[in-house]
């Protein structure tokens, strides 16, 4: 196993007049989850494509696997398995004979591809209808079918361009279970892009995220959540009004209190202890429901940090 | 290499047999053709088709009328299908893509001109036997083989260079009929148009029509076609690059 699975150094491209990727620099280590966050446009599908070796970076360089991804890029193909954007199934063909094209590329024998076919086919529980068009099947189903295509060779190394985007929440969920098992399983490293915040605070052992192709922060989800704020209160109940607002706000361990639809949402400050806080609000004569402590969600962090810089 | 192509033609023949998504339809549009021109047409014409030049018209348009179907939709449909950023993300060399999606068009046309010429060989023997089998001669057999796998290779290689520039298969199809046909017609047009420009027109074609060696000209057009072909081939390699189809 390679020290770092994926190093970027200080990676630009243009494309005509657009700057897609803008001095990007990151490292990814082997064996983890690794999410991509960024709105749409922001150059997370540039990337992928400069990773393998699909384009030329304008200024920079890149190392997959620690190849070379301009000079070695069909060492570092050879390695990988890629979901791009579009699930890119033969439509008229069946799920079983896209899955033998895909290990007839990468050479795989014959006993072995058909056993791997039916374990990943088997895992997806459609092992029965592997004979049918993939035309006809929804698509959840395809997106499935080409996350097991992107691993029939048990590549160390897959990227995936937003797998989830456009799925059902039920798909959508079976996709996120698929991908978690088989990472899990198969100990590979996932290169994962997607603008679903729940999808990476769930799945991504570590997140960047990029705008206008440049790094804005990375780091753990929950290191992220901590550098965007300290803990925060979650209270539903009843009888909030201005004077608990104010002595919430007037109290040192507060950073920030605020009321919307009898959910009262405080900021404390890091370190705080959060029960006195609490106390205070039931002796204000607050009707207390539920309590929830957290730190603000990967989505918050996302949305300050897509502010930032406008 | 050679795997690699074994591999893409692997595929494409699995997508010529489920042409338009049905197997049925593989069939069909490999037997209406054959029950046309293979029966319908030796019907028709009878023995002139043996004896006379007809064949050589088979051999030029069935092929490229194949190969001129297949190409837009094995190149230009892979990209309105989103499956070539998926297949170029592969270990597949570019080449080996290449070739094996030319072969199996070039191979399935010719194929597929032999059979129907020799089916309707059959079929002259059968329908018009007067007591000897009747063959074609031994230079209409080398016109029509080789002039069949080269415009079936000459419509490939055009095929590829417009369906990489077109954006759907309907598109690409379109271009290259008219890219083929286009030059077919002036063939056509511009002798008789000479014919009324040229004083005494008619009587010089009579003396060049005379004095032409019919082997010859089969041999130059082989050879010319050869030449062409070999140059559209060159420049479909120079054209089908990663960096450039992603781009595009």
């Amino acid at each position: 196993m390679t020290e770092t699975a994926i190093r970027i150094e200080n990676i630009t491209r243009d494309f005509d007049t657009v700057r897609a990727v803008d001095g990007l620099s990151l490292e990814v280590p082997p064996g983890i989850i690794f999410g991509l966050l960024g709105p749409n446009g922001a150059g997370k599908t540039t990337i992928i494509y400069l990773l393998l070796g699909l384009l030329e970076p304008t200024s920079g360089r890149a190392e997959v696997l620690n190849f070379d991804t301009q000079t070695q890029a069909d060492e570092v193909r050879a390695r990988c398995g890629a979901l791009l954007e579009h699930p890119g199934l033969y439509e008229q063909m069946s799920a079983e004979d896209n899955l033998e094209f895909y290990g007839r590329i990468w050479r795989m024998p014959a006993s072995k591809r058909q056993a791997r076919i039916k374990e990943l086919l088997t895992h997806m529980g459609v092992w029965e209808r592997r004979k049918e068009r993939v035309g006809t099947w929804s698509k959840g189903m395809k997106q499935r079918l080409a996350l097991a295509r992107a691993m029939i060779h048990r590549p160390p190394l897959i990227f995936l361009d937003e797998p989830t985007a456009g799925l059902d929440v039920v798909s959508a969920v079976m996709v996120r279970d698929d991908l978690e098992a088989l990472a899990a399983r198969e100990g590979v490293t996932v290169f994962l892009t997607t603008h679903n915040m729940a999808e990476a605070e769930r799945l991504c052992s570590q997140v960047a995220v990029i705008r206008e192709g440049k790094l804005m922060a990375i780091g753990h989800p929950d290191e992220l959540r901590a550098q965007a704020g300290g803990p925060r209160l979650e209270i539903i109940g009843r009888g909030f009004d201005d004077n608990v607002l104010n002595l919430l706000r007037a109290h040192v361990d507060v950073a920030a209190a605020e009321v919307e639809n009898e959910r009262l949402t405080i900021d404390l400050r890091e370190g705080v202890d959060a029960a006195p806080i609490v106390s205070l609000v039931v002796s204000a004569g607050i009707q207390v429901e539920e309590v929830h402590r957290g730190r603000p969600s990967l989505e918050e962090v996302f949305l300050t940090l897509m502010e930032e810089e406008r | 290499m050679i795997a690699d192509i074994l591999t893409v033609m692997w595929k494409e023949r699995k997508g010529l047999l489920r042409s338009g998504g049905s197997r049925i339809r593989g069939v069909l549009g490999f037997l209406i053709p054959m029950v046309m021109l293979g029966i319908y047409l030796p019907l028709q014409i009878g023995r002139a088709l043996v004896e006379g030049p007809w064949s050589l018209l088979a051999s030029v348009f069935i092929p490229m009328m194949l190969a001129g179907m297949m190409i837009p939709e094995s190149f230009a449909g892979e990209r309105e299908r989103h499956t070539l950023e998926t297949l170029l993300a592969s270990r597949l060399p570019d080449r080996a893509i290449l070739f094996g999606k030319v072969v199996v068009a070039v191979g399935y046309a010719w194929g597929i001109t032999l059979m129907l010429l020799l089916v309707s060989l059959v079929m002259v023997n059968i329908t018009h036997w007067d007591g000897r089998v009747l063959f074609y001669t031994p230079i209409m057999v080398l016109a029509n083989v080789a002039l069949s796998l080269l415009f079936a290779s000459l419509v490939a290689g055009l095929g590829v260079l417009i369906s990489l520039r077109a954006a759907t298969v309907q598109e690409a199809q379109q271009n290259l009929m008219t890219a083929t046909l286009f030059p077919l017609v002036l063939l056509q047009i511009v002798p008789l148009l000479l014919l009324n420009v040229v004083p005494n027109g008619k009587a010089l074609l009579r003396k060049l029509v005379a004095a032409a060696n019919p082997t010859q000209i089969i041999l130059v057009v082989i050879a010319s076609l050869v030449v062409l072909d070999l140059a559209l081939f060159v420049a479909a390699m120079a054209r089908f690059k990663r960096a450039r189809l992603i781009v595009d």
